[in-house]
């Protein structure tokens, strides 16, 4: 009779049995703390899912509220068309452009990189390599994406710079090509990762028809895959450099705190996050024009990444071409 | 009578076919590149540290002298921010997974937390440094200590533990959840039988790859405003603490100064990769190891 009747969980050795009645008692106590949690839990579970949008409804409240108060101060055409940004001392004067220049100037180098290099090996993971190769080569790649920045900034700083002096004997100690290359290789497997999944998607049947017209493989992959699977290629291109405009600690480390309005990329250059950190790491005192500017620097990276992203979601929604 | 000119096809085909086996080349070269790369960065942070990792290094404080200086308090505040971290990050993260995938109809709503979560992941770090800045260190007026360090970087990790959660529960096939709910189960009953016990690989290892990004990431922290030099050992959620990744920056921009502190940073990056490999194997292990195909 074991077992049959054990449903109750305090059900004593000595009676193994149970009324009906006591079953149905038992059965109702249990419904009832079930009931309850039903109830509960999609309430407990929806307050959790609310606080991630909380986030960010804080991110764009705290930069906006501060940003506005830094505005009521600095005007909106000087922060956006001055060339000098000066923010300590007297005549303290806070044009964004140089910080803006430093941001774009990298990151188009870092893409001049990841670009080419990344998607040279998406295209030979996905259609060269074979699968044994593969399985060797993109556990790499993975490695190279989760060493952390920190790291990277030390290699650019202890390493491609004094390597690159070599080759340009003006470089400054501090400058934003090396970090611009170094931000590069970073986001090599960003792009690359992305880019293949891109292509992986594409049917075979497109490449067989492409080869049993007699393309060469080269062929295959440029007429045929590349454009086919351009839309997820684009994205990964948007995101690769919506990260380089969001990277801190390699600019920060190798590109130093020089807020000058240049195109000179040996000189050393302030991007806008490392503004960021130099502002914070030198406590700011609260309420101060130089705190505020700090949240108009950061409202301005905000948008700028938020941006790119949307283009990335919006071209990989809107272009796909579905096989 | 001659359609083809053959010498002309010749031709052409060598041609397309030296662009062919250049092309082929030309990639490889480029997927080695990225690993050369690896493997220098690697050396130079191995042989940088040769000799300044023991079991000093490990476990004394810091000190401005480089012969003295040791990581303790960093490997401490590493504890310690992921003691808050991890369960801040497992409830938000699941909860939100389980909401999303098991009880939200398919509407405005769920649409709108989905892009947000997906919005979030692409936000920079940094931005989420001034968040914790301004709510936590300022607003609760807490301070840049371990709570403050620990809420911004759950934030921070958070989508990453959102998506993989999210990714784990629909792998759990349809067919579960009906046997389940055959055999009288509620919906939350299921949920916590059978979806969770299926789905935990998965977010398991979403959680261990969040915790490594956290472990890592230098800026947000750099944002609260924790200083240089933190000689006492965090002994509580509301003491100052310091981190590893924050001594590498500190070191590293120092170095100009005294070349030992390059050694000192190169180290720390040892000693930072080795946890970060150490999590990263578990990760894989936990995936290849217990998670089921259906």
């Amino acid at each position: 009779m074991k077992g049959v009747l054990s449903l109750g969980k305090d059900v004593s050795r000595e009676s193994n049995t149970l009324s009906v009645r006591q079953m149905i008692e038992q059965n109702k106590r249990s419904v009832s703390t079930a009931s309850i949690l039903e109830g509960l839990m999609p309430k407990i579970l929806l307050t959790i899912a609310i606080i991630s949008i909380l986030t960010t409804i804080g991110i764009v409240l705290t930069l906006l509220t501060e940003t506005v108060a830094f505005f009521r101060e600095v005007s909106f055409v000087e922060f956006f068309t001055s060339t000098i940004l000066k923010p300590l001392g007297e005549h303290a004067q806070f044009g964004v452009l140089p910080l803006l220049t430093a941001t774009i100037i990298s990151s188009a180098i870092a893409m001049a990189v990841a670009i080419p290099i990344g998607l040279m090996t998406a295209v030979y993971l996905s259609e060269y390599a074979s699968e044994r190769v593969r399985k060797l080569l993109k556990p790499m790649l993975e490695i190279l994406a989760g060493i952390p920045t920190i790291v990277y900034g030390f290699f650019a700083f202890t390493f491609v710079t004094p390597l690159l002096t070599k080759i340009i004997p003006t470089l400054q100690p501090t400058n934003i090509l090396s970090p611009g290359i170094v931000m590069g290789i970073m986001i090599i497997p960003m792009v690359a990762s992305l880019s293949e999944d891109a292509m992986s998607s594409v049917p075979n049947a497109m490449r067989e028809g492409a080869l049993g017209l007699g393309s060469t493989k080269f062929e295959v992959t440029w007429k045929v895959v590349v454009p086919a699977a351009i839309s997820g290629i684009v994205a990964s291109f948007v995101l690769g450099i919506s990260r380089a405009i969001g990277e801190t600690m390699i600019v920060t480390i190798a590109s130093g705190s020089n807020k000058v309005f240049t195109f000179d990329v040996t000189q050393s250059m302030q991007t806008m996050t490392a503004y960021i950190v130099e502002v914070t790491g030198g406590d700011a005192p609260a309420g101060s024009t130089l705190y505020y500017s700090l949240y108009a620097v950061a409202m301005t990276l905000f948008v700028f990444t938020l941006v790119m992203n949307l283009i990335a979601q919006y071209i990989s929604r809107k272009f796909r071409e579905e096989y | 009578m001659k359609y083809v000119d053959t010498t002309q096809v010749q031709k052409k085909m060598s041609s397309r076919l030296l662009t062919n086996r250049i092309a082929k080349t030309l990639f490889l070269l480029a997927t080695l590149f990225g690993l050369l790369v690896l493997v220098v960065l690697i050396y130079r942070v191995f042989s940088q540290s040769l000799g300044w990792i023991d079991f000093d290094f490990l476990n004394n404080r810091l000190s401005t002298n480089p012969e003295r200086a040791g990581i303790k308090g960093a490997i401490m505040g590493t504890m310690w921010l992921m003691l808050v971290v991890a369960p801040v990050t497992l409830i938000l993260g699941v909860g939100t997974a389980i909401y999303l995938e098991e009880y939200a109809k398919k509407g405005r709503l769920q649409a709108f937390i989905q892009m947000n979560i997906s919005n979030l992941a692409g936000v920079p770090s940094i931005v989420f440094g001034i968040l914790g800045l301004t709510i936590f260190v300022r607003g609760l007026n807490l301070g840049a200590v371990v709570l403050a360090g620990g809420f911004t970087m759950a934030l921070l990790v958070l989508p990453v533990v959102v998506v993989a959660s999210q990714e784990a529960i629909r792998a759990v096939p349809q067919f579960l959840r009906e046997a389940s709910y055959g055999m009288g189960a509620t919906k939350w009953q299921t949920i916590k039988n059978v979806v969770l016990p299926a789905a935990i690989p998965g977010i398991l290892t979403g959680v261990i790859l969040a915790l490594s990004r956290a472990i890592g990431e230098t800026a947000p922290l750099v944002v609260i405003g924790i200083p240089a030099f933190i000689i006492p050992l965090p002994d509580g959620l509301l003491d100052k603490f310091t981190v590893m990744p924050l001594q590498i920056y500190y070191w590293t921009i120092d170095s100009a100064l005294v070349d030992e502190y390059a050694n000192l940073a190169a180290a720390t990056i040892v000693v930072l990769l080795l946890v970060l490999f150490i999590m990263n194997s578990i990760a894989v292990l936990i995936r290849n190891k217990f998670q089921r195909r259906f």
